[in-house]
């Protein structure tokens, strides 16, 4: 049985300007351990997915319309807050994309670490302080004992989001939701917070969900994936399926677009086109105006993820109709 | 401490550290930059010694606040005064004080020639006695450093029992402003939503009743008393506090830091007192010094109306009330309490730009 299960979700933003579906019918399940890499572009929903998961959606403007998000028995869509309070923070973390902002400027880093702690497993403050002094020199601060009484901004943003992996991480979770936690940090940093997270999941067997748009920290970071695209997920695999047997044109596309794979005299592959606007989605394939395999039949037929292999599966009506067999040419050609 | 927690305990915690290892806070940040803003250091070293003279002034004024000298009426400041005893058989029964503008009127003074008078006068002011009938005139060793009032009173001890009073009640008044509002604004602020609609038109709806005539219903159906002036200011005053703390939370509340504090699982009321309300002390800090004059000045308004403070009370108000009934005979009566009322909101007001300079985070960091 998977350690999460999310069926179905739903989570829509009630704006002026019409109802945002930012996250449309996506299902997907995470076993004990794994990690799991949510990729797509800007506003195609992996962090509202996930939001959604940790209760972190600002209602309103935001609902969550449907679904279920099982962790445990417990529909995390759907229980109490305070039943949600116990497994936030606890069995489920998240680190988030800028530690510049996501540390309370006001208090010490001490304060903030041995929050959890305090709040979750009821130790005293002294035992607290012990254990969150552990868990920095776990995530690679030197001088612990005395640095943990430092404000965020004594610290630099690499080892700001080293606290935050401490602090997500000091109760043990079952899962860790990690939401881009590289992309708001230099190049260098990006590999130590990288091999950090990876460490410290060894180490403690947690889950992770990994949020992204860089298909070189997938390709090197995950056992499974999913290719998200304007709030549904497009394909989902093992991550060398994803890239030695692509299945969905978007995904292909997107592997076409990464630069360092691309020769250096020819202009620069992109997708032409923008997402569509998430309040009026086209019919049928939402990637169809976009796609350079569409067919007529693309932007009249619903999408649906259908697994055509064991555990790959894709949302393209061409492939699940067997019109096309395999983009892989198409990733290699130039 | 150790004992509980055998699987920590390789871990060794000094077992305290200086101030200089325990890193700088935005606090001391502030605090360093409000040093180097003389006006505003100036303002505070002002208020402090402004409250010291009212709190510890009295008890170096051998007179009380509400004593009266029936002859002593209207001195000017630093008046001579002459003692008139009355003897009978060697005992003094009665001794009354004369200012020396009333010294003239006196029967000794009255019934005599020019030329006694003048010698008279000369004898009182090198400091001998002067015996004129049944009474004898001398020079007293009593002063009024700022004068009397109409009754006799001693300003300078009044002033500073006014200006306990009236920095009483600035204080207290603003800190039940900062209490109400900085809750009221931070659960509308943090909850938002409908709660937050509701919650901020009850504010407009309180916005709009005429602060007077909201006092004068009170004192009407209410005995008036100082407490009841404390409640119709701090009823009045939390409202612009709410209004600040609401806009602030509600943008803080989208920031990361209180994402990650819900994802950890802490509770509402805890994200609220312990992330956000922190955040936003710097500004109320900074309202809160600008209410207290705020405050001071709606004391004297009401006191001045009558409505405030009551005999035998005093408050600047009521002291700048008194004086200016009577500006033309004892101007000083006015001048003193408006200039220590003036001199007290202006430090104030300087403190209060140079707190909110200090606490500006975008304010250079050097």
């Amino acid at each position: 049985m998977p350690l999460l299960e999310v069926e179905n979700l739903r989570t829509s933003f009630h704006t002026r300007g019409g109802v945002v579906k930012a996250v449309n019918d996506v299902s997907f399940s995470l076993e004990a351990g794994e990690t799991l890499g949510i990729v797509g572009e800007s506003g195609s929903g992996k962090s509202v997915t996930c939001y959604s998961i940790m209760g972190l959606i600002p209602m309103p403007p935001g609902k969550i319309e449907g679904g279920t998000a099982r962790f445990n028995g417990i529909d995390l869509l759907k229980c109490s807050v305070r039943e949600l309070n116990r497994i936030r923070g606890k069995r489920i973390s998240m680190i988030f994309q800028d530690p510049m902002t996501s540390l309370n400027p006001y208090l010490r880093i001490s304060e903030q670490i041995m929050e959890p702690l305090l709040i979750h497993e009821k130790l005293t403050r002294a035992q607290a302080l012990k254990r969150a002094i552990i868990a920095l020199e776990e995530v690679g601060i030197q001088d612990a004992d005395r640095r943990v009484h430092f404000y965020p901004h004594e610290f630099s943003g690499g080892m700001r989001q080293r606290v935050m992996i401490a602090m997500a991480l000091i109760g043990h979770p079952e899962i860790l939701i990690a939401d881009e936690p590289t992309t708001a940090l230099d190049v260098t940093v990006q590999a130590q917070i990288l091999d950090l997270i990876r460490k410290r999941q060894r180490d403690l067997g947690t889950a992770v969900i990994f949020i992204t748009h860089d298909l070189g920290v997938v390709a090197a970071f995950c056992d499974r994936v999913n290719v998200m695209y304007a709030g549904r997920i497009a394909e989902s695999a093992k991550t060398t399926d994803i890239f030695a047997e692509p299945l969905h044109p978007y995904n292909a596309a997107l592997q076409r677009s990464i630069p360092a794979l691309q020769s250096k005299d020819a202009e620069l592959f992109t997708i032409a086109g923008l997402p569509p606007d998430l309040a009026r989605l086209p019919k049928g394939c939402s990637f169809a105006p976009r796609c350079n395999r569409a067919a007529p039949e693309c932007s009249v037929r619903e999408t649906k993820l259908q697994e055509m292999k064991p555990g790959h599966a894709t949302s393209c009506t061409r492939i699940q109709l067997g019109e096309i067999a395999s983009l892989k040419s198409s990733v290699c050609k130039s | 401490m150790t004992a509980d927690a055998p699987e920590i305990t390789s871990v060794a915690i000094p077992p305290s550290l200086d101030e200089a290892q325990k890193g700088t806070s935005l606090w001391k940040d502030a605090w360093r930059r409000l040093r180097r803003n003389k006006l505003a250091i100036i303002g505070l070293i002002n208020f402090v010694l402004i409250t010291l003279f009212c709190l510890i002034g009295p008890y170096f004024v051998p007179y009380q606040s509400g004593e009266q000298a029936r002859s002593l009426q209207s001195c000017r400041p630093m008046e001579p005064i002459y003692a008139r005893i009355q003897e009978r058989k060697g005992k003094i029964v009665r001794t009354d004080f004369i200012p020396e503008s009333k010294i003239l009127d006196e029967n000794a003074f009255i019934t005599v020639s020019k030329e006694q008078r003048d010698a008279g006068l000369a004898q009182l002011k090198r400091g001998e006695p002067l015996k004129a009938g049944r009474y004898t005139y001398q020079i007293s060793a009593r002063k009024h450093l700022l004068g009397t009032d109409a009754l006799g009173r001693d300003l300078l001890v009044r002033m500073m029992h006014g200006g306990r009073i009236s920095i009483g009640v600035g204080l207290a008044a603003t800190a039940v402003s900062i209490l109400i509002g900085v809750v009221y604004g931070a659960v509308s602020g943090y909850l938002g939503g409908n709660l937050d609609i509701v919650m901020m038109r009850i504010v407009d709806i309180l916005y709009t009743i005429p602060f007077t005539i909201f006092v004068i219903l009170l004192m009407v159906f209410l005995p008036p008393s100082i407490f009841l002036l404390f409640m119709a200011i701090g009823a009045v005053e939390w409202l612009t506090m709410a209004r600040i703390v609401r806009g602030e939370i509600s943008a803080l509340k989208h920031r990361e830091f209180v994402e990650a504090a819900v994802s950890l699982g802490l509770g509402r009321l805890h994200i609220i007192f312990r992330h956000l309300i922190p955040n936003v002390l710097g500004s109320v800090i900074v309202y809160s010094t600008l209410t207290v004059p705020q405050v001071m000045l709606l004391e004297a308004v009401l006191s001045f109306l009558g409505l405030g403070v009551q005999p035998p009370m005093s408050s600047w108000g009521v002291l700048i009330d008194d004086g200016a009934k009577t500006i033309e005979t004892t101007p000083w009566l006015l001048l003193f309490p408006a200039a220590i009322f003036s001199l007290t909101l202006f430090s104030l007001n300087f403190l209060g730009d140079g707190l909110r300079d200090a606490l500006d985070p975008k304010s250079s960091k050097d």
